[in-house]
C-alpha cells in the first residue's frame, strides 16, 4: 500500500520533518533526524528507480486530482536517477556532517544546517519529481532560499557576500523562469508539462513561445551555473561549509540541468532546436566554459575555488551531450550528471577533512599533507583521477560516451576540445597533488593527523563509488541510455 | 593450473606481492625476499603459459564488462608472450640488481619504491596480455600512473620537474590522442579486438586511415616518436633499477608493443603496406632514430646517452612496423626482446658505476675498467649487441628488420639502418675505449689505486646474467622468429 504513494513521501518526509529541527534544536538530535530522512529517503529513491525500471513511469496525482487541474507527480528513468544522485549523496554528507559542522559552524546554529540542508533536499526532489511547472517553481524557491541560509553558515565574513550574490542572482533566474512559464501558460492555458507538451506544438511558431524558450534558458542557466552566467558559483562554493559545498556542488546544478532536459526534450521536444538552435548556442557556452573554466581553475590558489571553477567546467561537459540532440550525447550528459555527482561530491569531502585538520584550504597550506594525512589524500589523489577521465574510473566512462556521440554527428571541434579540457584537468588536479606530496609541512606548523573515521569512510564511501560505477556500468550507462531514448524520441 | 587461471595469475601475482611488500616493509630482508619471491612466481606463472602458446593455442579470458559491448579480456598471443617473458623475466635479475643498488645508494622510502615496482610489472604484463584495444589502454595508462612515484622517487626540485614532463606528455598524449583514435575506431567498427589482419579495412576512407595511424602513433607516447620523446630522457632522474627495467624495457616495450598490436591487429599489415600514412610514419621513425642518435653522442651523461639511445632503438621498432613486412615486424617483435638484454646490461653498468664511483659523466669514467673489470665488460658485450654486430643478439632482429625492408624494395630504410649503426658505435665504444685504454685520473700527482672496486654483489651477479643473455639470445633467434611467425600468418 505505502509503495503506491512512495512518490509523494520522497518529497513530503524531508518537509515535515525540517520544522521537526527547530523543535529539536539539540544538535546531536537534528542530526540523528536528518540522517534518518536521507537514508529513508535514498531507500525510498533506489525503490522508485526499481519501480521505474520494472514498470515503467509512475504517474501519482496528489490529492487524487486528475491532472491538469491537480499537481501530477511523475517518476520516469531520468528522474530515479536523479532521485537516487541526490538522496545518495546527501546521505553521504549528512553521515559525514557533524564534525565538519562542530569546527565550521557555531554550535548554537548547528539545528539550522539540518533544518535548511531538510528544506533543500525537499525542494530538489520536488523539481524532479513534479510534472507540473509552477510546482516546479515553489519547490524551486524552496531549495533556493534554504541554499541561501546555507552558505551565508559559513564562517568567514565573505560567505554573506557570496550567500548575498547568489541570492541576486539566484532570484533573478527564478523569476526568469517564472515569466517563461507566464507566457506558455498564456498561449496554453496549461501548467502541466505533460500537457504542455500536447498544446504547444500548435503554438511552436509564436514569437511569445520562443521568447518563453528563451527566459527559461537563461532562468535555469543562472542556477547550473552556465558561462557566463556562473559567476555567483566560484565564492559561493569556496566560502560556504565544507559539507554544504559537496552537498550543493553534487546535486544542486544537476538538478537544474535536469530541468534543462525536461524542458528541451520532454515539454518541447527535440525538433524545437530546428526552429531556434537554442542548441547550437549552448555548445558554444559550453565549449567556451570548459576551455577557460579549466584554465582559470589552473591559477586558483584555494583548493575550494580550484574545484568550483572546474564544477563550471565540468557542468559544461554535461551540457555539451545534450546540445549534440542524439540519443548517445544525452546519455553522455545523463551520465556526466550522475558521474560529475560523485566525482565532486568526494573532491569537496576530501576538502572538508583538510580543513578540518589544517582550517586552510588554501593550496599552499596543503604542503605535506600526502604523508600526514595519507588516506585522505589518497582520495584526493583517486577522485582527482575519476575528474580527470582516467580508465577505470567514472570519468572515463562519461568523456567515452561524449566523444562518441561528438564523432558520431561529425563534430570534430567538440571531440578535441573535450579532451583538451582533461588535459588542463590533468594539471589542475595535480598543481595540488604535488603540493601536499612533495612539499613538506612548514616547520612550526602543527602536527596533522589523519581526518577522523566518521569522515574517512563516507569520504571513501562516494571515492570507491567512482571506480565502482566506473568498473560496473551496467546500472548508469544503462539508465542513461535508456533515459536518452525516451528523451529524443527514439524508440528504446 | 589452466592457461586461462594463469593469465590472471600473472597480474595477480605482482599484486598480491605488491601488498605483501608493504606488510613486510619494516624487514628490509623479508621485504626483498618477498619482491624476489614474487618475480619468479610471476616468471614461472607466465612461462607455463608458453607452451600452450607454441602449440597454437590463445588462451582468453574476459574479466568483466566494462561497457556495453566492450569487455576487460586478456587473451595471449606470441608477440605478448614474448613481451611478458621479457618484463617478467628481466624483473627476477632486476630485483637483484636493485637490493645491491638501492642499499647502496642508501636510498629512502625503499618499500614504497618495490611496491609501485610491483603494481608497474602486473601493468606491463597487463599491457601484453591485452585482448582488445580498450584492455590495452586501460592497462597502459596503470602503467604510466604507478611508475609516475617511481620517477619522482628521490623527491627533489628537478625529480618533480621531470615529473612533470613524465606524466604530462604520456598522459596528455594517450588521452588526447590515443583515446580519441580508439573511440574513433569503435564507432566506424564496432570492435576493439585484436584480430588477424585488422579490423579497420574496408571500414574507413584512406584519408581517415592515414589521421588514424598518426593519432594512435603520437597517442602511443611511450613509443617516443620525437617531437614527444622528452619523457624518455627526464625518466632518468629516477633510480637507475627504474630506468633499467621500465624505462629501458617495461615501460618502452610496452610502447613499441602496443605500435605492432595496432598496426598487425587494428590496421593489418596488408591494409597498411606501402600507404602514404605508412611511408610518411616511416619517415617520421628514420628522422627520430638518426637524430636520438646524434643527439646520444653529444651527451656526457651516461645515462642522458643511454636514454637518447633507447629512443633511437624504440624507432627501430616504429620504422619496422612502418614497413609493414612479415620479415620486418618479425625483426621488430625480435628487437623487443634483443634490445631489452642489451640495454638493461647498459643500464645496470650505468648504475653500478655511480654505485661504486659515484660517477655519472662520460668524461670521467677513463681507466674505470681497471676498476670494474666484470662491469665494463658486460657493457661491451651490451654495446655490441645495440649496434647489431655478431655474436650478440641484435645482430639478429637488425637483420630481420633490414631484410624486411630490402623485400620491399624499400633500400633507403636499409641505409637509414647502416646509418644508424655506425652512429650507435660512435656513441658507445669511446666509452669503452675510455674505460679500458686510459689511465686512470691523477690525484694529488699519484695514480689513483687499481684495485678492483666493483659494485656490490648482487648488482654484479644481475649484470653478469643480464650479459649473458643478450650473447646467448644470438643463438636462440631463430628459435625467436618460429615463435613470432604466427602473427604475421592470415
Amino acid at each position: 500500500m505505502i509503495s503506491a504513494h512512495l512518490p509523494t513521501w520522497q518529497v513530503v518526509l524531508p518537509l515535515i520533518c525540517a520544522p521537526l529541527c527547530v523543535v529539536l534544536r539539540r544538535t546531536q538530535a537534528t542530526w540523528l533526524l536528518s540522517l534518518a530522512v536521507s537514508w529513508v529517503s535514498f531507500a525510498i529513491a533506489l525503490a522508485l528507480l526499481q519501480q521505474v525500471a520494472a514498470t515503467g513511469t509512475i504517474t501519482y496525482f496528489l490529492g487524487n486530482w486528475p491532472a491538469p487541474w491537480g499537481i501530477e507527480y511523475k517518476v520516469d528513468m531520468l528522474a530515479a536517477l536523479v532521485l537516487v544522485l541526490v538522496t545518495g549523496i546527501g546521505s553521504v554528507c549528512i553521515f559525514f556532517a557533524p564534525k565538519s559542522i562542530q569546527a565550521e559552524i557555531p554550535g548554537d546554529r548547528a539545528y539550522l544546517f539540518y533544518t535548511m540542508y531538510l528544506l533543500t533536499l525537499t525542494g530538489l526532489l520536488g523539481i524532479v519529481i513534479t510534472g507540473d511547472a509552477f510546482n516546479l517553481f515553489v519547490f524551486l524557491e524552496i531549495s533556493s532560499l534554504s541554499t541561501y541560509v546555507l552558505i551565508s553558515l559559513g564562517d568567514s565574513r565573505r560567505a554573506m557576500t557570496a550567500a548575498f550574490r547568489y541570492l541576486i542572482l539566484g532570484t533573478v533566474g527564478a523569476t526568469f523562469y517564472v515569466i517563461g512559464v507566464g507566457m506558455m501558460y498564456q498561449m496554453t492555458g496549461t501548467l502541466n508539462l505533460a500537457d504542455l507538451a500536447e498544446r504547444l506544438p500548435a503554438v511552436a511558431d509564436t514569437k511569445t513561445i520562443l521568447v518563453a524558450v528563451g527566459f527559461i534558458t537563461v532562468g535555469f542557466g543562472l542556477k547550473l551555473g552556465l558561462f557566463p552566467v556562473h559567476v555567483w558559483l566560484p565564492n559561493a562554493y569556496a566560502f560556504a561549509p565544507s559539507v554544504v559545498t559537496a552537498f550543493l556542488a553534487a546535486t544542486a546544478t544537476k538538478v537544474s540541468v535536469y530541468v534543462f532536459l525536461r524542458f528541451y526534450y520532454t515539454v518541447l521536444g527535440a525538433s524545437t532546436f530546428d526552429k531556434l538552435p537554442v542548441n547550437e548556442f549552448l555548445l558554444a557556452l559550453s565549449l567556451i566554459a570548459v576551455i577557460t573554466m579549466s584554465a582559470v581553475a589552473i591559477f586558483q590558489n584555494n583548493a575550494k575555488r580550484l574545484l568550483a571553477y572546474s564544477s563550471v567546467a565540468q557542468v559544461g561537459y554535461i551540457l555539451i551531450g545534450i546540445s549534440l540532440v542524439t540519443a548517445t550525447g544525452v546519455a553522455a550528459g545523463i551520465l556526466h550528471i550522475f558521474n560529475h555527482g560523485l566525482m565532486k561530491g568526494a573532491l569537496f569531502l576530501v576538502m572538508a577533512c583538510v580543513f578540518y585538520r589544517i582550517k586552510s584550504v588554501e593550496i599552499a597550506d596543503m604542503a605535506g599533507l600526502g604523508k600526514a594525512m595519507p588516506l585522505t589524500m589518497a582520495a584526493f589523489v583517486l577522485a582527482g583521477f575519476s575528474l580527470i577521465g582516467v580508465p577505470l574510473t567514472v570519468g572515463f566512462v562519461s568523456k567515452w560516451y561524449l566523444i562518441i556521440a561528438a564523432i558520431e554527428t561529425q563534430s570534430w571541434v567538440t571531440a578535441a576540445l573535450v579532451l583538451l579540457g582533461s588535459l588542463l584537468a590533468i594539471i589542475y588536479v595535480w598543481k595540488v597533488v604535488e603540493v601536499a606530496y612533495f612539499r613538506p609541512r612548514p616547520d612550526g606548523a602543527t602536527a596533522v593527523t589523519e581526518a577522523p573515521m566518521i569522515m574517512l569512510i563516507p569520504m571513501w564511501v562516494l571515492v570507491l563509488s567512482n571506480i565502482y560505477f566506473g568498473v560496473n556500468t551496467d546500472l548508469t550507462v544503462g539508465t542513461a541510455m535508456s533515459a536518452a531514448k525516451a528523451l529524443v524520441g527514439v524508440a528504446p | 593450473m589452466t592457461p586461462e587461471q594463469a593469465i590472471l595469475w600473472a597480474m595477480g601475482v605482482p599484486l598480491i606481492g605488491s601488498i605483501l611488500i608493504l606488510i613486510t616493509g619494516r624487514k628490509p630482508n623479508v621485504r626483498e625476499t618477498m619482491t624476489l619471491l614474487t618475480a619468479v612466481s610471476m616468471f614461472l606463472v607466465v612461462g607455463s603459459i608458453t607452451h600452450v602458446v607454441i602449440g597454437g593455442g590463445r588462451p582468453s579470458v574476459t574479466l568483466a564488462e566494462l561497457l556495453p559491448g566492450l569487455n576487460i579480456t586478456f587473451t595471449v598471443e606470441p608477440l605478448g608472450m614474448l613481451f611478458g617473458l621479457i618484463a617478467s623475466g628481466l624483473w627476477i635479475i632486476n630485483s637483484l640488481y636493485s637490493i645491491g643498488y638501492m642499499r647502496g645508494n642508501n636510498e629512502k622510502n625503499q618499500t614504497r619504491f618495490y611496491f609501485f615496482f610491483a603494481i608497474a610489472l602486473a601493468s606491463a604484463v597487463g599491457v601484453a596480455f591485452a585482448g582488445n584495444m580498450l584492455t590495452l589502454f586501460v592497462c597502459y595508462e596503470v602503467l604510466t600512473i604507478c611508475t609516475y612515484p617511481l620517477v619522482t622517487h628521490s623527491g627533489k626540485p628537478e625529480a618533480i620537474k621531470s615529473g612533470r614532463t613524465y606524466m604530462g606528455i604520456l598522459l596528455s598524449t594517450s588521452i588526447g590522442l590515443q583515446l580519441l583514435a580508439i573511440i574513433w575506431t569503435w564507432q566506424a567498427t564496432g570492435t576493439l579486438d585484436f584480430r588477424e589482419g585488422g579490423i579497420l579495412d574496408g571500414k574507413v576512407s584512406g584519408g581517415v586511415l592515414g589521421i588514424l595511424l598518426f593519432l594512435y602513433m603520437y597517442g602511443i607516447g611511450k613509443a617516443a616518436l620525437m617531437p614527444i620523446h622528452r619523457w624518455l630522457p627526464a625518466a632518468m632522474v629516477a633510480p637507475t633499477p627504474v630506468s633499467a627495467l621500465l624505462h629501458a624495457v617495461a615501460v618502452v616495450k610496452a610502447g613499441v608493443f602496443t605500435v605492432l598490436k595496432v598496426i598487425i591487429y587494428i590496421f593489418g599489415i596488408e591494409t597498411l603496406q606501402g600507404t602514404g600514412a605508412a611511408m610518411l610514419l616511416a619517415a617520421v621513425a628514420s628522422m627520430t632514430l638518426l637524430f636520438a642518435s646524434v643527439v646520444a653522442i653529444r651527451k656526457d651523461n651516461l645515462k642522458a646517452r643511454l636514454a637518447y639511445s633507447t629512443v633511437s632503438h624504440l624507432s627501430y621498432i616504429v620504422l619496422a612496423s612502418a614497413i609493414a613486412t612479415g620479415t620486418s615486424i618479425i625483426g621488430g617483435g625480435m628487437h623487443i626482446a634483443m634490445h631489452a638484454f642489451g640495454k638493461i646490461t647498459l643500464f645496470f653498468c650505468a648504475g653500478a658505476i655511480y654505485t661504486a664511483h659515484h660517477l655519472t659523466l662520460v668524461s670521467q669514467l677513463d681507466g674505470i675498467g681497471r676498476k670494474m673489470p666484470f662491469t665494463m665488460a658486460a657493457f661491451l658485450v651490451g654495446s655490441i649487441s645495440l649496434i647489431g654486430l655478431p655474436p650478440m643478439g641484435g645482430a639478429w632482429s637488425k637483420f630481420h628488420m633490414m631484410l624486411g625492408a630490402a623485400n620491399a624494395d624499400l633500400l633507403i630504410f636499409v641505409g637509414v639502418w647502416m646509418l644508424s649503426s655506425i652512429l650507435s658505435a660512435v656513441y658507445l665504444f669511446p666509452i669503452i675505449g675510455r674505460a679500458f685504454f686510459r689511465p686512470l685520473p691523477q690525484t694529488d700527482g699519484q695514480a689513483a689505486a687499481a684495485g678492483i672496486q666493483e659494485a656490490p654483489l648482487p648488482s654484479v651477479i644481475a649484470i653478469c646474467i643480464a650479459a649473458i643473455g643478450t650473447f646467448v639470445l644470438f643463438f636462440y633467434a631463430g628459435d625467436l622468429a618460429n615463435f613470432l611467425s604466427p602473427i604475421v600468418k592470415s
